[in-house]
């Protein structure tokens, strides 16, 4: 029996909601920045913490670390406590999870444009925020387990096992991969060297977006897209073997960031090969999401959350098949190194993992305020559109100007020597960062209209009672 | 040799996985785990 005073802590679900629209519009802010500092190199001001190399891992941790994993924190702690029908273990825990991931962000964005970082992408930050992350993450670990272990139903719900798969494996990621000797208060050297070093970092950054950009938003996927269609997953088999088929395969894929490279030749294969295997789960949990909508569709044209949601799967379905064939040793021979990774990175990132946070946020705000609905639906809707074709200008643009990019810097003449000079392919490229830059200000301006909404919804509620913990269904 | 009996017996577990996922002995069981989002929301919003 649940005692008749429990309620749910949705006060820390708030908090990373709000913080996810706020360092959202900060991080793509940033990235708008840079796009536009390509196009018009003069927008640095020749200031040092406005260079492009300094504000771009600036964007990068920002959208990777604060705005998705806020959105990571915010949906796991609610959906968490959802489907086990139980409090989380403890609001201290919860709160300094919150605030000791505010402080990490704080203190990412003065050390990055002050020029401290390790070198490594996506693992920039000196060792001391090194370290304050790791206590964060075990923190945020014990806090999802322990609440996982007092579940009053015997179950745990697939979206868990992705949140925990995510959770356990983004701690061995950044403890391993940050593992450096000290030699001042804001500088130290990797444990690894050469080869190995360059394989540990991207075991790492593949499986970044392994498990922190796609284990977790697919727990998202399997909570909000079943909770906002009102039917149960299509197939609940289907996730299971999804689940293990995907975290059993990921983990070897990241070689074919290193394809070309003095990494063993073998070591390059298997990256690939990995990585074609990876395309089953990434499409069987694609087809599983879409299909929660079978008999439903109608809904698609009255509700904009759904079309968030849908959309963003179509995007996913999209990048997890460019990447498996990008990850294809001829292909990777033209992509690499070009903009088509730029293209196919964001198409991945702002079109699946941004669109299914910003949905998860728009059904979290009202539902923790006791609302019905956001202030205006209108402005979802506008958003929608916005945002996707914000994508879609940013993804095509970046797709002609990578393989223009691949094609020049291949081509040789008939003596050997090459047919372009590195200036004529920035020559080439230059229309395409503008139409990028559109896209990117396109994104910008859909996430000011959300911040807008959340704020005017924030007003409309008034006296918000926390919600009494539900009784679990008898058949559990 | 032992990289491939590692991998039979990897494939070996993923296959018995999906055949436990499958089996219909748990059919009820993870019909009434589906319906966890649905019904862990109060719903009664003004």
């Amino acid at each position: 029996m649940i005692p008749n005073n429990e309620t749910y802590n949705d006060k820390v679900v708030q908090q990373f909601t709000v913080m996810t629209v706020v360092w959202g519009v900060v991080g793509m802010l940033v990235g708008v920045i840079i796009a536009a500092q390509l196009y018009w190199p003069a927008l640095n001001f020749d200031i040092s913490f406005l260079s492009y190399g300094r504000l771009r891992p600036l964007h990068t941790n920002a959208v990777i670390f604060a705005f998705g994993g806020c959105a990571l924190f915010a949906t796991s702690l609610y959906v968490v406590q959802r489907t086990c029908h139980v409090r989380l273990i403890s609001d201290k825990l919860a709160s300094f999870v919150f605030w000791g991931w505010q402080a990490v962000i704080v203190l990412a964005a003065i050390t990055l444009p002050l020029g401290f970082t390790q070198g490594k992408e996506y693992a920039e930050l000196a060792w001391p925020i090194d370290i304050l992350i790791a206590v964060v993450w075990v923190a945020y670990g014990i806090l999802f387990f322990g609440t996982i272990v007092k579940r009053r139903v015997s179950h745990i719900y697939v979206a868990n096992w992705f949140y925990g798969g995510f959770i356990i494996a983004v701690a061995v990621l950044h403890i391993v991969n940050s593992l450096a000797l000290p030699t001042s208060a804001m500088h130290s050297y990797p444990i690894y060297s050469g080869v190995v070093d360059a394989m540990v970092q991207w075991w790492y950054g593949h499986n970044a977006v392994g498990f922190f950009l796609t284990a977790g938003f697919l727990g998202m996927m399997y909570y909000f897209v079943p909770s906002q269609a009102g039917r149960p997953i299509y197939s609940y088999r289907l996730s299971i073997v999804h689940f293990w088929a995907l975290i059993a395969i990921y983990m070897w894929a990241g070689p074919h960031h290193l394809q070309y490279t003095s990494v063993p030749d073998w070591a390059q294969s298997l990256g690939m090969v990995f990585s074609l295997i990876l395309l089953a789960p990434s499409w069987g949990g694609m087809i599983n999401g879409m299909m929660t909508l079978s008999g439903a569709w109608h809904k698609l044209r009255t509700d904009p959350i759904l079309k968030f949601l849908i959309v963003s799967l179509s995007f996913y379905g999209m990048s997890t098949f460019e990447g498996p064939m990008m990850s294809i040793k001829t292909v990777n021979a033209l992509s690499h190194y070009t903009d088509w990774t730029i293209g196919h990175v964001h198409s991945g990132a702002l079109g699946w993992v941004a669109m299914i946070s910003i949905g998860a946020c728009y059904m979290l705000i009202p539902r923790t305020l006791n609302l019905k609905s956001m202030f205006s639906v209108k402005w979802i809707d506008y958003h929608f559109w916005v945002h996707t074709i914000g994508v879609l200008l940013y993804a095509a643009s970046m797709w002609i100007s990578g393989i223009g990019q691949g094609l020049m810097s291949r081509a040789t003449n008939p003596d050997g020597t090459l047919t372009y000079a590195f200036v004529e392919i920035v020559k080439f490229t230059y229309p395409y960062y503008f139409i990028r830059l559109l896209g990117g200000l396109l994104v910008i301006v859909g996430m000011l209209l959300m911040a807008w909404n959340v704020f005017k919804t924030f007003q409309m509620a008034k006296d918000v009672k926390p919600q009494p913990v539900l009784e679990p269904a008898l058949a559990h | 040799m032992i990289s491939g009996i590692v991998t039979a017996i990897l494939l070996a577990c993923f296959l018995g996985g999906i055949a436990w996922a499958f089996s219909g002995a748990r059919k009820a069981e993870f019909e009434a785990a589906a319906r966890l989002p649905l019904e862990s929301d109060s719903g009664d919003r003004p």
